[in-house]
């Protein structure tokens, strides 16, 4: 065991932790801010990983945006303060599905990788990620820039307040 | 570093992602359990890219990152717009084909223009 692998323990430990109070709470609004904990801990494997611009781009963009996002729907949609029991399906059914997923997939990965190790090499820094990026994937990239304003555009369309969703407002406000 | 560690946590954050996708019955709260599977992969990816070293998977990373982004943007206007409709998120109220909710959901999201006369 190696300082490297000492880190990923307790981060994934954190992470895993974390996820499980996500998907186990009986709290909204504590599941977002668990979210925030287990997406800060899985920002820290990557910065253990080496990747550092990825470890940043996790912390502004999910820990950021996205969490902030989540938690905004959350208070839209009139969500219960304090604990509430109607958020949970069937939990037997489920916990063997997530289960198999995911003990097949550590199964597989144990197997396939034993106990090898890998020296690290040097942090990469955002210069040769972009290098990487502008040399052999910018086709990828510039589809992304597409699909981002596409799905900006649709969210507007969808979300924009029209007289016609104002009467299916009414007439959700009734049952 | 030994791969193997990086690959088991990713792979029990996956498992636990699907367990909160299939449990929950609040749609923000299956958004989030969505966003866990996805961090998931973006370790495995991660993880690979640092046994081989070749910025791969990193770039690959970032891209899911831009995919989930878009996906939660589009994904929260929708739980918007199903609240607007029913006044609730819960997605077990969700009939896969109600359509009785909605007079003509086309001309509800499209602007009808005013009359001036």
């Amino acid at each position: 065991m190696t300082t490297t692998d000492i880190l990923l323990c307790a981060l994934g430990a954190v992470a895993i932790g974390a996820a499980l109070r996500v998907v186990t709470t009986r709290h909204l609004v504590r599941a977002g801010l668990w979210l925030v904990v287990a997406l800060a801990a899985m920002a820290g494997c990557y910065l253990v990983l080496t990747a550092e611009l990825v470890a940043w781009v996790q912390v502004l963009i999910y820990v950021g945006a996205v969490v902030v996002l989540l938690l905004f729907a959350t208070m839209l949609t009139r969500a219960p303060i304090g604990p509430s029991d109607e958020l949970d399906r069937a939990r037997i059914p489920a916990a063997l599905v997530g289960l198999g997923a995911g003990g097949g997939l550590a199964a597989v990965l144990i197997f396939g990788y034993r106990w090898t190790k890998v020296e690290l090499s040097a942090p990469g820094t955002a210069a040769e990620l972009g290098q990487e990026i502008f040399s052999g994937w910018v086709l990828p990239f510039e589809v992304l820039s597409v699909l981002l304003l596409a799905a900006l555009v649709g969210a507007i369309v969808v979300s924009r307040s029209t007289r016609g969703s104002g009467h299916g407002l009414r007439e959700g406000a009734k049952h | 570093m030994h791969p193997v560690i990086p690959y088991v946590i990713a792979a029990l954050l996956f498992g636990i992602g699907v367990y909160g996708v299939l449990v929950r019955r609040n749609a923000v709260l299956v958004l989030m359990a969505v966003e866990l599977m996805l961090n998931a992969v973006n370790l495995v990816l991660v993880t690979a890219d640092a046994t081989v070293r070749a910025y791969t998977g990193q770039t690959f990373a970032l891209f899911v990152i831009v995919l989930a982004a878009a996906e939660i943007g589009v994904g929260l206007a929708l739980v918007l717009q199903l609240f607007r409709l029913k006044g609730a998120i819960v997605l077990d109220d969700v009939a896969v084909d109600d359509v009785a909710a909605v007079d003509n959901p086309v001309d509800n999201l499209v602007d009808k223009p005013v009359d001036k006369s």
